[in-house]
């Protein structure tokens, strides 16, 4: 595969993934484009229906049916997995792809013991036997901060409050020593004081082994602090992807721009936030052209007629005409219709 | 992965899934056995409200009954009438008209008698829900001894109870005293189901913030549980009322094939297969055969209603 | 504060009893006692946006709830405007249009059954505000435009909206009364951050136009910063901290707020690489004795695991219940760790 070695980690191109409905295809995601290197933490960000996690889904192979792959590909160290059989996508699964869910419970057996669940998975992914699997299991419980972890083998999921059960579903995901960790909202369902623990296991534990993350998530803060990249996903679509400090900072398109506009901070106080006005289109409802020509505050003709692709920007690469020599010539600046926010 | 990590994910289609494709009227378009049940069930009903019209004869009118007609097979069969379609029973009466009156009968009873249950047990499940304590335990037990009596057994023991303190009375222990009776019966055995239906979903409905939104506001109780808990738990009090019916109907049909339902003056379906079962070994088939496949016919179709009514409402019922 | 505040609650507690199964109350098994909220104080003036802030399961919500008439306090005493409201039947109907709640959930604080048209008359009949049907509409129509709907969005059903949209409904619906003082229950945790935006945008232009009071409470202690001139921390159903929002920040005094302010993932942290705070909540069911913050705390003493520290009136407006802030053990407040974001 000569094409594969010049390739990241992870590949993903032009993804589109749609619903068969009785009225209609429904498309989900409209093409959508990234890449995780090796080693490296990229957080997707975008607001419910944005289509975050199920871009995370289609990668590993875990859409449910009816929603279907429609078109694009999905590289991952050098090969394509898009369209493997369940089989061999279920190898790459906790081998080479470790899996995390906002929900821990829904990733642990409420039957089995934590012990039996961790030594099974790293017996089925690595030639271990079984006094080698619990000796392992118990590292990687201390790893993860599980305080006396060989004596916690034997206790069930229900035992654990909600941030050790999510240190235990980390452990899972890394116990195979996976090339990269997809999480999604790793952090949702836990407190304020819990979350940033949890942040701060992933991340260490992905640096020490080497692992790429592709962190997948609606919580700014919790990117800023642990991606290196961000791609910004809105309508189904990455339309802004660059480094985490311009993306928060200085963003290029005028909806991640508004996006961390909007978000309040502790450190400063201010009188409004500013606010991007209308909401995201709902599925199926994209218009033609930019999908966020509606609600942004540059958009001219051109934007409404034509979809951008990914250009460069200031500093990130962005979906935005402004960006296109073709901007200049365009007609209808400033003045887009008001539109009701909400 | 030890357990199948896609409940989250499950969920996020589902929704999706949801929205773009719940619909009560497409399902049902889209099911022809649901479409011919529904048919057949609307022709009963039809024929039920129309049979002063609809019947070719009035069986029950002893003046137009001839015993010249007596015992006549189906019209098909030689030596049948094509003005007794279906034949008729040994007083001459046709098999066809007595249907279409039985029917009535049936599903009055049937009827009558899951109204007074869904307004007994709802009643009594939103306000044992609503309220909680010592009350809902009542209830609740009461519901928990009513489930132990079969209905037939309680029929059966309520038609004996209600004979007896009648006995002396003024009032006739006639047909239609029959038919209260009856109505009696099958629905206060049904009751607890509504009742616990019912109150669960209270519980749920009752924890939801609009009904802290209202409470807060100082709406009174009793106009929170009609106005905002009571329409939210309807979905799953119409499937069990549907298939409920169904069960009515062959109840009233055992009672009165067990020859405590409604008297032979004015019979029911489940009378009718009584009287008609008489005559099977003497080879006169069709006076009983017919009136049974009827019933089989109107239990099954509403049966399948509700059935799909449970399946495209998706309530987690049993 | 010279005038009547217009919400005073003093010692406000409720406990909960949790069920016992019956074969352990044969045993002779007490039953357990959540102690949900234990004894909060507080006074807000008009105008004034208090927050209170916490993680979940420390009683916040509940305090919210308290005070609506939600439940009925174990003890203690909550007034509106000088007037004794802890019992219901002083509840009059008067003192109950004064305050209105809104909720987290946009999802299930509206009755999917209902037009939002009717959802909205409910308090304006309920409190005989307007004098007919006619006038009753046209308060409807004038409150969907108030909070950025339009009036034909009135007859529509909840599930036609979006999150946000429904927020503002629960919004007019909470304006309908023409309130003085609206509990704000996480009103926009459920939301998305550019919706939040404008939902948190909405909520001061009505207080700038109708001089309205929040209780505000969130998890969330940016918004929090953002929408409150004074907070309080709570923490397993009591207050740790109470002060005014700029001096919260800017020298937050009890170890617990300083661990929330420092764990909190925010914008401003790009590539910080954080400490891992050890600990959990403990559970409010059996909460630890003494300070009950102690196991997490690193300042614990002896005296912290035994004795419960009172709220004290510390430096300037704040108050603290923590004895090594009493007894100046504490290092100087980490000041500009989340200013200079």
């Amino acid at each position: 595969m000569a094409d594969g070695a010049a390739r990241p980690l992870l590949d993903v191109r032009g993804l589109k993934v749609g619903l068969p409905t009785r009225r209609g295809h429904l498309p989900i995601l409209n093409g959508v484009d990234l890449h995780v290197k090796e080693g490296e933490v990229l957080g997707v960000v975008g607001e419910s229906g944005a289509g975050k996690s199920i871009t995370g889904l289609a990668v590993i192979g875990l859409l449910e049916p009816p929603a279907r792959i429609d078109g694009g590909e999905v590289w991952f160290d050098g090969a394509r997995i898009d369209g493997l059989s369940g089989d061999a996508l279920r190898r790459i699964r906790g081998a080479r792809i470790g899996v995390i869910f906002q929900d821990p419970l829904t990733s642990l057996n409420p039957l089995y013991t934590i012990g039996r669940q961790l030594t099974e998975t790293i017996r089925t992914h690595m030639d271990l036997g079984a006094d080698a699997a619990e000796k392992r299991a118990v590292e990687l419980l201390d790893e993860v901060g599980i305080p006396a972890a060989a004596s916690r083998l034997g206790a069930y999921p229900h035992e654990f409050s909600g941030g050790m059960r999510q240190r235990v579903v980390i452990a899972l995901a890394l116990c195979a020593h996976p090339r990269l960790i997809i999480a999604d909202e790793p952090t949702t369902a836990l407190d304020v004081s819990i979350q940033a623990q949890i942040i701060g296991v992933l991340k260490r534990l992905c640096r020490e082994h080497g692992t790429a993350v592709m962190l997948i998530t609606h919580d700014m803060g919790v990117i800023a602090e642990t991606a290196d990249r961000v791609a910004v996903m809105y309508a189904g679509r990455v339309i802004e992807d660059g480094t985490v400090a311009e993306v928060v900072r200085n963003a290029s398109h005028p909806y991640s721009h508004g996006l961390m506009g909007s978000i309040p901070t502790i450190g400063e106080r201010v009188g409004r936030l500013p606010q991007i006005r209308g909401a995201m289109p709902r599925v199926g409802a994209v218009p033609e052209g930019c999908a966020f020509a509606p609600r942004c505050p540059e958009v001219r003709d051109l934007c409404r007629a034509e979809r951008p692709v990914m250009m460069g920007g200031k500093t990130t690469s962005a979906a935005c005409w402004q960006y296109s020599p073709r901007w200049a010539d365009s007609a209808g600046a400033a003045g887009a219709e008001a539109v009701a926010d909400g | 992965m030890t357990a199948g990590p896609l409940s989250g994910s499950g969920r996020l289609m589902g929704a999706l899934y949801r929205g773009a494709d719940s619909d009560l009227a497409y399902s049902f378009r889209r099911n022809p056995v649901v479409v011919t049940a529904a048919i057949v069930t609307l022709l009963y009903f039809f024929g039920a409200a129309f049979a002063d019209w609809i019947a070719p004869h009035t069986p029950f009118d002893p003046s137009t009954l001839s015993l010249g007609d007596a015992e006549k097979p189906p019209a098909w069969i030689e030596g049948g009438d094509w003005s007794y379609l279906l034949g008729t029973d040994n007083q001459g009466r046709d098999i066809f008209s007595t249907i279409l009156y039985g029917s009535r009968l049936s599903l009055i009873v049937g009827f009558s008698a899951v109204i007074f249950s869904v307004v007994l047990g709802v009643g009594l499940g939103v306000t044992s829900g609503y309220f909680g304590g010592w009350y809902e335990s009542i209830v609740m037990r009461a519901a928990d001894v009513q489930l132990t009596l079969p209905s037939i057994l309680v029929a059966l023991m309520v038609d004996g109870v209600a004979r007896a303190i009648f006995a002396g009375t003024d009032i006739k222990t006639d047909a239609t005293f029959a038919i209260y009776v009856l109505i009696f019966a099958i629905g206060i055995s049904a009751w607890p189901q509504y009742a616990r239906v019912v109150r669960s979903a209270t519980l749920v409905e009752k924890s939801k913030d609009y009904v802290a939104a209202a409470r807060v506001i100082g709406i009174p109780s009793w106009r929170i549980m009609l106005r905002h808990v009571l329409p939210n738990t309807m979905g799953p009090v119409l499937v069990i009322g549907t298939i409920d019916l169904a069960l009515a109907i062959i109840t009233e049909a055992t009672l009165s094939f067990l020859g405590v339902g409604i008297p032979p003056t004015q019979p029911s379906l489940g009378t009718l297969i009584r009287v008609g079962q008489e005559f099977l070994f003497s080879g006169q088939w069709w006076i009983t055969l017919f009136p049974a496949l009827a019933l089989v016919l109107l239990v099954l179709a509403v049966n399948l209603l509700g059935d799909w009514l449970r399946d495209a409402l998706n309530p987690k019922l049993r | 504060m010279a005038e009547t505040p217009l919400l005073e609650i003093e010692d406000l507690a409720v406990h909960f009893r949790l069920p016992v199964p019956l074969a352990e109350r044969a045993m002779g098994r007490k039953p357990k006692v959540l102690k949900a909220v234990d004894g909060v104080s507080f006074a807000i003036g008009k105008g004034v946006t208090l927050a209170v802030v916490g993680e979940s399961g420390c009683g916040k919500s509940t305090v919210a709830r308290l005070i609506a008439g939600l439940y009925r306090p174990t003890r203690g005493r909550v007034a509106i405007d000088g007037h004794d409201v802890t019992a219901a039947r002083d509840r009059t109907r008067a003192l109950r249009r004064r305050l209105t709640m809104i909720f987290q959930d946009p999802q299930a604080s509206l009755n999917p059954r209902w037009r939002v048209r009717d959802i909205i008359a409910e308090p304006i009949k309920a409190f005989g505000i307007a004098g007919d049907g006619q006038e009753t509409g046209r308060r409807v129509d004038g409150l969907l435009e108030q909070v950025g709907l339009a009036a034909a969005d009135g007859e529509k059903y909840p599930h036609e909206f979006s999150g946000g949209q429904r927020q503002r409904i629960s919004i007019a619906r909470a304006l309908a009364s023409q309130p003085d003082l609206i509990l704000c229950d996480e009103p926009t945790s459920a939301l998305d951050v550019s919706v939040q935006a404008q939902i948190l945008n909405l909520m001061r232009d009505l207080q700038d136009d109708l001089g309205l009071t929040y209780l505000f409470i969130s998890h969330d202690l940016a918004v929090v910063n953002h929408m409150s001139d004074r907070i309080a921390v709570m923490y397993l159903g009591r207050f740790v901290e109470v002060a005014d929002a700029a001096a919260l920040f800017a020298a937050p005094q009890h170890p617990y707020t300083r661990l929330l302010l420092e764990t909190i993932p925010d914008l401003g942290m790009t590539g910080r690489d954080r400490e891992a705070v050890a600990g959990e909540v403990p559970s409010p069911i059996d909460p630890p004795g003494g300070c009950a913050f102690h196991p997490r705390c690193p300042h614990a003493n002896e005296r912290c695991r035994t004795e419960r520290p009172e709220l004290r009136t510390a430096a300037g407006s704040a108050a603290v219940a923590c004895h090594a802030a009493e007894e100046g053990r504490l290092p100087p407040a980490p000041a500009g760790g989340a200013a200079d974001g």
